[in-house]
């Protein structure tokens, strides 16, 4: 892999940008592999990524029923924090954290992380006291996040609306300065590239349609659109579709797939200099580096895969948004689309080894978990390799939900995030 | 040269809704989608001794779902209408309803619905999914 770095684009401006190589092939699947992936999301990725860069396993294929990153890492708002309320939590999204600040150095891929704050309204003395809360644990945990008097929101972001009679009153805000976006694409793309570098193949256009076992039971290898594969492990990271691959295998998830929708505005000057989440009202927004503001949705209140949702749900969104930013209602949206998001019933993931030996999980990253994906890559790669998890993931397994040792962070925000 | 105007994707609108249109079995009509509030998969019987129920058996019924590709046994509640619980079949990749049926009534049999698909089914498919394929075309 030929480095990118300012000399190589000097170079490559002086030859009429004609060397530039691609940045993953496109390999033939081989016969066997002592590691597949099923799935090609940032998450999948980065764990095949750290396979290779941390434990030495290049042997791997990660399988892309799509495109790379055409799943939900190419459909999030790409929101980045780590003040989540409790300990296990504090413990991944902030690994997470740690990683986004020298990813780009590490992938040699800018994926444009900007820790451009993440402010969160409180709207009423609920909130006051639930991010208060938050502030306390997290800072117990060594994770900033700091409380802003309505005058200090103003100043952090001043066009959002503040008057006394607002619909929704601004009473304060829970703020992580380290808290920030990412280019989604790039991180995609981003850790295929450095993967791809180590002798990792992506193969897309390869959908997983079962799940080999021997008769004891242990894993063997998957079936594909394009034959049968080989391989002893076999790690499944494949959000919204985790339900219909472990049903392959005849484990049954407590996971739920919802749509959950985003949109764009038409490109505008910088305006807003910070994220802002309102998880009372349900609005979400930054502004991307292009000038697109970037707004997300709620779920919809059924199951499905569809990748689309009712239109009343982004009107709802759309609703909260003007009120706060009035500013922006004559802004003209370019784009709406969905994702499908797996939801566990405490909304914190799994990643974890299953009752399938060879067989491991990493999914229920629901509606949060771009943020978390340097992290969970890096854990997941390590509960593979080892055949044991890293002691950030060990309390995020399946049996939580018999043993009753949740993660609750959904009691905690009471809302999605 | 591409042409300036390219067809609409028709097949991509066809999914597309604004809001699903539900018929409630008891006020025999069909209803925004806004009178209505899910309430997650169907047929979950508690056992009447939880006390003697394994913690398996128990997870089961309070965390593990078939959450299906394909045809979906839901329970709604008309909660904006006349407040009563009944469950649908519902496809899970159109959204759209096969039936409804009051609350009690036995899980109807799903066959009915299913065209059949022109191409045999292959071989080690999972037989909940096995109905979903034709049911994507079926009109109810
Ligand atoms: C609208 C929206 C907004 C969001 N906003 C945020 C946010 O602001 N901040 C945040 O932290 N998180 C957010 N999220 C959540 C976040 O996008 C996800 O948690 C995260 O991207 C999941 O990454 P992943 O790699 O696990 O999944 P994905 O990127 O979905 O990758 C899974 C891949 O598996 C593939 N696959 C599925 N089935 C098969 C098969 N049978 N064979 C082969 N491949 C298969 C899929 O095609 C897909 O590419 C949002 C999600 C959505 C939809
Ligand atoms: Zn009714």
């Amino acid at each position: 892999m030929r480095k990118y770095s300012v000399f190589a684009l000097a170079r490559e401006a002086l030859r009429a940008h004609k060397g530039w190589e691609q940045q993953w092939t496109s390999p033939e699947p081989k016969a066997e592999y002592d590691v597949i992936i099923v799935g090609a999301g940032g998450h999948g990725l980065a764990t095949a990524y750290y396979l290779a860069k941390e434990h030495g396993i290049t042997n791997v294929a990660v399988l892309e029923k799509g495109w790379l990153g055409g799943g939900n890492t190419g459909r999030n708002t790409t929101i980045i924090r780590s003040n989540y309320l409790y300990d296990e939590s504090a413990g991944i999204y902030e690994h997470a954290v740690k990683l986004w600040e020298g990813l780009s150095q590490d992938l040699n891929y800018n994926v444009m992380y900007s820790a451009r704050g993440v402010m969160m309204l409180a709207h009423n003395i609920h909130d006051v006291q639930v991010f208060k809360r938050h502030i306390h644990a997290n800072r117990l945990n060594g994770i900033d996040n700091e409380w802003l008097t309505p005058e200090q929101v103003k100043e952090f972001c001043p066009p959002i609306n503040l008057s006394a009679d607002a619909r929704y009153p601004i009473i304060g805000a829970a703020l992580q300065r380290r808290g920030g976006t990412a280019r989604h694409d790039a991180v995609a793309w981003g850790y295929a590239r450095a993967a791809a570098d180590r002798g990792v193949h992506i193969i897309q256009n390869c959908e997983v349609t079962g799940i080999r076992r021997a008769p004891n039971g242990a894993v063997i290898g998957v079936d594909t659109n394009r034959g049968p594969i080989n391989a002893k492990k076999v790690g499944v990271v494949a959000a919204g579709h985790t339900s219909v691959i472990m049903n392959m295998a005849g484990v049954r998830m407590p996971l739920e797939s919802y749509p959950l929708q985003a949109l764009v505005s038409e490109p505008v000057k910088p305006l807003i200099p910070c994220v802002i989440m309102s998880n009372t009202v349900h609005a979400y927004i930054s502004q991307s580096d292009k000038g697109e503001m970037v707004i997300g949705a709620g779920t919809d209140q059924y199951t499905s895969y569809s990748q689309t949702g009712g239109l009343h749900i982004i009107n709802h969104t759309l609703d909260a948004i003007c009120e706060m930013f009035p500013v922006l209602t004559r802004l003209k949206m370019l784009r709406s689309w969905g994702g499908i998001v797996d939801v566990t019933p405490d909304r914190s993931p799994i990643l974890a080894k299953t009752p399938v030996p060879g067989l491991y999980v990493n999914c229920g990253w629901g509606t949060g978990g771009f943020k978390a994906t340097p992290g969970s890559g890096n854990v997941f790669a390590h509960t593979i390799a080892r055949d044991e998890p890293h002691r950030i993931n060990a309390p995020f397994t399946i049996e939580r939900f018999t043993t009753g040792r949740l993660i609750d962070e959904a009691a905690a925000a009471a809302v999605a995030h | 040269m591409k042409p300036l105007l390219r067809p609409l994707r028709t097949d991509i609108q066809e999914t597309r809704q604004t809001m699903l249109l539900i018929k409630c079995p008891y006020c025999d009509e069909e209803r925004p989608e806004l009178e209505f509030r899910n309430a997650g998969e169907a047929h979950l019987v508690r056992s009447s001794s939880i006390v003697e129920q394994s913690d398996d058996d128990f997870a089961a019924f309070l965390y593990f779902r078939q959450n299906p590709k394909g045809l979906q046994f839901e329970r709604w509640r008309h909660i904006h209408g006349c407040g009563r619980f009944f469950n649908a079949v519902r496809d899970s990749v159109s959204d759209k309803f096969l039936t409804v049926y009051k609350a009690g009534e036995p899980r109807p049999n799903v066959e009915q619905f299913v065209v059949q698909p022109a191409a045999p089914v292959e071989p080690g498919e999972e037989p909940q999914a096995k109905p979903a394929r034709g049911a994507k075309k079926a009109e109810v």
